[in-house]
């Protein structure tokens, strides 16, 4: 089990009011993100329980990708992943911040 | 012949050295006849030259290990892939080339002609007539190879019986027949099982269909067999269909008869398909839609494998399949350095063809794409020969790197030729999550490896970019974005896909689908 953590400037400030969502299971090749709106609102935070180790830097690329696009300013993501890809863990830290933002998942 | 007396009739028919085709296709077996072979003395036979399109029953190998065989000229070996690595390490199979299929058939008729074959078939009538069944496949190319050059045919047929659905092949062509008493053993290799498909592969899915089946207007091709064009298949009734693309892409078809199909041929989509083989369980399903495949007037689907590789050749304008490597200039395999698969036809589908000269509209453009300011009425046409997957496999394993393992292996081997499927020149475009790529548009070999790494996601490859440079190429559209064909990654939706598991392909079907037990889940 390795644990990551990761903080950055948020350009925007998430849309929608929903307080924290879930989305995702943790499954094998699969991962669950905890969005909670809990930041002020130019920061994020991400933190990461992961059960395979020795891909931090490509963690660290994903995550970056994901402030700069998505604008998740004021939400804290907590991963459980169970393996993910990089292109999985990309899909669920979007709808993380659809699902708080309160449109469909 | 009775089937007990199949060894000593191979014993007296076969000298040792000859050149045998032990027939072992993509998915039918002559399993009783791989058994016999095996189970020869090896003071009777031995130096054998097998010559056959695959290499995937246990016996195909042991004949090997025992010394019944020598030297092996094949085209496919997925099931075996990581035995006849061990064995072409140890020394104990002499390799003469890895082929895809065409060009093995090919050689059958030049300098790998067969001195014995031996084939499988549904049955037999008392005149020696056969009835391949729906996978009619190689039987014909090896059976005509073989008889018209002073070879020996021996057939093993389930059964014999008065009268034949249809005749296959004809009597005369075949020297000796051995009822097995049972069905010869057939593999179901082209069942892909909806439920196993992931939104990533959705993803890559949309972006093929409006990157490149929409604006090519590709209606006759080829697909691989992998989850990715498993996934086009079924988005193509829902997601395709709100593009308006019915009746504009993908109305003719080089295909096996995939179940992932029904719902595009139920829904109107496909005019026409030839398959190189069956499918388990289609049998029902082909027989009643045989207004869309090639039927016999029994019903029963009749394939064959060499004239529907012609076909993806020359006459589809695309093909779209999977890969295990690609490297910065776009070669790609499927060989690692434990697991041989051959190639079976990918390389011949994906090719470009050189002899091809009727003209169509994905042809020409992708020709003028490639060399906009060449002379119009002079200007070849291409291919659209497309790699699509995730960045990604299985276990973590880039699709991208920056060295084949296919070199490696060459050199371990001390190969010629390195085992590359479908080679960089020929690749025109490649589609991951991150995007499309189109290798047509680029002018350099800087500019393609740019491109490449483009869309090669978080691979070391991948972040290794010029970022600069992949900018530019995306302001030209040799690299596309998910946002740049209006397409919203969020809304690659399982929902999306027309069947969502093995039973709704059932459902589809009319009922007349009937998927093997390992698909079955109710």
């Amino acid at each position: 089990m390795e644990q990551l953590n990761y903080r950055h400037t948020a350009l925007a400030r998430a849309k929608g009011s929903r307080h924290q969502a879930v989305v995702g299971v943790v499954a094998s090749g699969d991962l669950e993100v905890l969005v909670e709106r809990t930041l002020p609102d130019g920061e994020c935070e991400v933190n990461i329980r992961t059960s395979i180790s020795g891909f931090g830097d490509v963690w660290c690329a994903v995550v970056a990708d994901f402030a700069q696009l998505r604008s998740p300013g004021g939400l804290k993501l907590s991963v459980n992943d169970g393996g993910a890809r990089p292109d999985m863990v990309s899909l669920r830290l979007a709808q993380a911040v659809r699902a708080v933002a309160g449109d469909r998942v | 012949m009775r089937r007990e007396d199949a060894t000593a009739l191979l014993e007296a028919v076969i000298r040792p050295g000859d050149r045998v085709c032990l027939e072992g296709d993509n998915q039918k077996q002559a399993d009783l006849l791989a058994v016999a072979l095996a189970t020869a003395d090896v003071a009777k036979l031995h130096d054998l030259h097998l010559v056959q399109s695959g290499v995937v029953l246990p016996e195909h190998l042991d004949v090997f290990e025992k010394g019944i065989a020598k030297r092996l000229d094949y085209a496919y070996s997925g099931p075996q892939s990581t035995r006849i690595a061990r064995l072409l390490f140890g020394g104990k199979i002499e390799l003469g080339a890895v082929h895809t299929y065409l060009e093995l058939y090919a050689r059958y008729y030049i300098d790998l002609t067969p001195q014995v074959a031996l084939i499988a078939a549904v049955s037999a009538d008392r005149h020696g007539n056969l009835y391949t069944g729906p996978n009619t496949e190689d039987t014909p190319t090896i059976v005509e190879a073989t008889a018209f050059k002073d070879g020996v045919v021996i057939a093993q047929v389930n059964e014999i019986v008065e009268t034949l659905p249809r005749v296959d092949i004809p009597g005369d062509w075949v020297h000796f027949v051995i009822e097995s008493g049972k069905p010869f053993h057939v593999e179901p290799l082209f069942t892909r099982d909806p439920a196993a498909i992931t939104e990533t592969q959705i993803l890559t899915a949309m972006l093929a269909i409006k990157g490149i089946y929409a604006p090519y207007g590709v209606q006759r091709l080829n697909h691989g067999i992998g989850f990715n064009t498993a996934a086009i298949e079924l988005l193509l009734p829902t997601y395709g269909e709100r593009l308006g693309l019915k009746g504009k892409v993908a109305s003719h078809w080089a295909l096996n008869p995939h179940p992932t199909l029904i719902p595009a041929i139920e829904s109107g989509w496909v005019k026409q398909i030839h398959s190189f083989g069956s499918e388990v369980g289609m049998d029902d399903y082909i027989r009643a839609r045989s207004d869309v495949f090639f039927t016999g007037p029994d019903g029963s689907l009749r394939s064959n494998r060499a004239f529907c590789q012609v076909a993806g050749l020359y006459a589809c304008d695309m093909f779209i399949g999977s890969t295990l490597q690609i490297d910065l200039k776009g070669n790609s395999s499927t060989v690692t350095t434990d697991r041989v698969a051959g190639f079976g036809g990918a390389p011949n589908m994906g090719s470009d063809a050189r002899g091809r000269r009727h003209p169509s509209k994905p042809w020409l453009r992708a020709g003028k794409e490639a060399d906009p300011d060449g002379p119009g009425a002079l200007r070849r046409g291409r291919k659209l020969v497309v790699q699509i997957g995730e960045t990604f496999g299985e276990k973590h394993v880039p699709l991208f790197v920056e060295h084949l393992d296919a070199l490696t292996l060459a050199e371990k081997l001390d190969l010629d030729l390195a085992p590359v499927m479908v080679y960089g020149d020929d690749l025109t475009h490649i589609v991951t999550e991150e995007g499309v790529a189109n290798l047509l548009l680029c002018r350099d070999a800087d500019e393609r490896e740019q491109a490449i790494r483009g869309v090669a996601g978080y691979t070391q490859v991948g972040r290794d970019r010029d970022a600069s440079m992949v900018h530019r190429l995306r302001e030209r559209g040799v690299i596309r974005r998910p946002e740049d064909l209006g397409i919203d990654p969020l809304d690659a939706d399982r929902r999306l896909l027309a069947a969502r598991s093995i039973k709704e392909l059932v459902h589809w079907s009319g009922g007349l689908y009937a998927p093997p037990s390992i698909f079955r889940t109710w």
